[in-house]
């Protein structure tokens, strides 16, 4: 059943949420926050579009199937940990920028890593909130 | 350049990310499968061909160095089993094309595989307490969903069980977890095993490995806490069967070995003696339980209890031919039993059912089909000049050592069991004449090829073990070695910070 109220509240909501979460995601880069938490707030908007306007919506806007993030998230955070191996450092060993990112601070693999953690979170909460909804 | 430490957890993870990209084209994740299996096996020959000519190789993640960040360690012991994990990705990969159908195959059958591995290979690899309980979890999550996998009736009944009693596990190692960090502030193996040392209080040290023991126990299906064992393993597919019968349990045992060799090594008198009775008491009860059954894949399933016994065993009588043969007897028994859960999927597929009872009749028709049965199963009985004679005699000789004589005779008796279980399944599904003359239920000889070549594989292996036991037996005895020293290990991890 279609309800006008979430509908409206939901078209308000969705960026807000959205916005959130990138920020939630960069603040984790040295306070709280980061991509797990990231992650569930992006999903957590995606599901709520999902329950105002139903999953077939939801799967239009968010435009690739959550499973294909799980998959780009899971490569992104490997390929994080391979800089270091070619600078013949262990496996994993953070890799930073010389300059700093107006705004950010210094960049480096652990951005990287944790931009994996944001999809993957988003892909694996968004296939089981879809796959529940539908069935 | 150590970085190749960290390749068989690398190797699983890209493969099972790459083919979430491709979900919808059932052919290139067969390929892609087969590819990334045929990937980790290379990497892990040469990783344990590296530990054993140049010692144990440590990696430091992220370069945060031991105890404080997390170590991945690989002795020679790792490598065997990461070998072995290797060469079972890479049959079931191959045995999987024609066995697993194209419904499971696009939920995304290979990707969960190659998770599983990844997850097996970091339970082998990690040298932290806690990073060993989070690869159970990996591997554990991905074995859930691969024993449900298709959602017939009875994968769920034996999924429930399954997850039921492995959670459980799940719940005492991580206390038993919390409970070392609490009494020692570090989780690293090596850091642990030192300060154990100097801990007083040893009736707290002794709770601690008891939980340990229960945890990897349950997980290894030991006596008494075997029971979801046969209760799950025979539902799911012949693949998904095979890879489980083959590795999981073993990871359960490796965890065992390498924590009661490492760690809790002070109190051997009550441990490991503990171990002794446990051991004895699985290989009986699994024998038994498999003498009355009368379904191909169960008769098997309860073998895997009876032979974790004498894995189990070997770590138990703790001399360094013993837990030399324990290593050898896991190499072994993999490579066995999995190829017994191979043909059993065969024969499903040939006659429809794996009732013994209905089935028969396969020697007249398919002669190279119990050849290919009798070399895994004579080798499990422990025939000479097959793997498991060697294996068995190791462990037998070094009970006889040290004059454990009792225990000598139950593994004995249980051999001479095994052997009688086997000729039952012979009996029974090659030889009588069969009830009916065509299939029962749904038979199929398409791709049936895909099937034998890993069958005709592993059955290679047990041969080239037996025939060629004595470079074999050098590794494992290598292995062995390095467990019973578990200092090399713990200044290979530490270098100069104890």
């Amino acid at each position: 059943m279609k309800s006008i109220i979430l509908s409206s509240a939901t078209r308000l909501l969705m960026p807000l949420m959205l916005l959130f979460s990138l920020f939630a995601f960069f603040r984790g880069h040295n306070e709280p926050g980061g991509g797990f938490i990231g992650g569930l707030i992006a999903a957590s908007a995606f599901s709520l579009y999902a329950v105002a306007e139903g999953v077939e919506q939801a799967r239009r806007v968010l435009r690739i199937d959550p499973r294909t993030l799980l998959g780009i998230g899971l490569l992104v955070g490997l390929i994080s940990g391979l800089p270091s191996v070619f600078k013949s450092k262990a496996f994993m060993t953070g890799v930073w920028m010389e300059q700093t990112i107006p705004g950010l601070g210094k960049a480096g693999t652990p951005l990287l890593f944790d931009l994996g953690v944001f999809l993957v979170v988003v892909g694996f909460v968004l296939t089981v909130v879809f796959s529940l909804a539908e069935s | 350049m150590t970085s190749i430490v960290s390749l068989p957890i690398v190797i699983p993870l890209a493969t099972a990310a790459g083919m979430l990209l491709v979900r919808r084209n059932i052919l290139l994740q067969r390929v892609i499968g087969v590819v990334g299996s045929a990937a980790l096996l290379a990497a892990a020959i040469k990783l344990l061909y590296v530990c054993y000519t140049e010692g144990i190789q440590v990696l430091q993640l992220g370069t945060w160095p031991a105890p404080f960040g997390i170590s991945l360690v690989c002795d020679v012991f790792s490598g065997i089993m990461l070998v072995l994990a290797g060469i079972m990705s890479l049959t079931t990969s191959l045995y999987a094309v024609a066995d697993i159908e194209r419904r499971r195959t696009a939920f995304g059958f290979y990707s969960l595989l190659h998770i599983l591995m990844m997850g097996i290979c970091g339970a082998f690899l990690t040298g932290d307490l806690f990073n060993l309980y989070v690869w159970f979890e990996v591997m554990l999550i991905a074995s859930f969903v691969l024993i449900a996998l298709g959602g017939e009736k009875p994968q769920m009944e034996g999924a429930i069980k399954y997850v039921a009693l492995n959670l459980i596990a799940s719940m005492i190692l991580v206390a038993a977890v919390g409970l070392v960090y609490g009494l020692t502030g570090s989780l690293n193996m090596a850091d642990v095993a030192v300060h154990l040392r100097d801990v007083r209080q040893e009736g707290v040290v002794l709770g601690i490995a008891i939980l340990f023991m229960a945890a990897f126990g349950i997980k290894a299906a030991v006596f008494p806490v075997f029971f979801w064992l046969p209760a799950s393993y025979h539902t799911p597919p012949a693949a998904i069967s095979a890879v489980f019968a083959g590795l999981l349990t073993k990871v359960g045992v490796y965890a065992l070995i390498r924590t009661f060799t490492l760690i809790f090594t002070e109190n051997p008198q009550l441990t490991h003696a503990a171990l002794v009775v446990i051991a004895a008491a699985t290989m009986l009860s699994g024998v038994l339980g498999a003498a009355v059954q009368m379904d191909f894949r169960r008769v098997l399933s309860f073998h895997i209890i009876s032979q974790i016994g004498y894995m189990v065993l070997g770590l138990a009588l703790f001399t360094p031919l013993a837990i030399a043969g324990a290593v050898f007897y896991i190499l072994h028994h993999i490579i066995v039993k999995a190829n017994l859960f191979f043909v059993s999927g065969v024969v499903h597929r040939l006659r429809g059912t794996y009732d013994l009872k209905k089935l028969g009749g396969l020697y007249a028709t398919h002669v190279w089909l119990g050849v290919l049965f009798m070399i895994p199963a004579m080798s499990l009985a422990g025939i000479p000049p097959l793997s498991g004679f060697w294996a068995k005699l190791a462990i037998i000789r070094s009970g006889l050592e040290i004059e454990a004589y009792w225990v000598v005779g139950v593994a004995l008796f249980v051999g001479l069991l095994t052997l009688y279980s086997m000729t039952k399944i012979w009996a029974e599904a090659f030889w009588k004449e069969p009830a009916s003359p065509g299939p029962i239920g749904y038979a199929s000889t398409s791709g049936l090829g895909w099937m034998v070549v890993p069958i005709v594989l592993l059955a290679a292996i047990t041969v080239a073990i037996g025939l060629g036991a004595e470079p074999a037996f050098e590794v494992a005895t290598k292995a062995g070695q390095e467990l019973v020293n578990p200092q090399i290990y713990i200044d290979a991890v530490l270098g100069g910070r104890q």
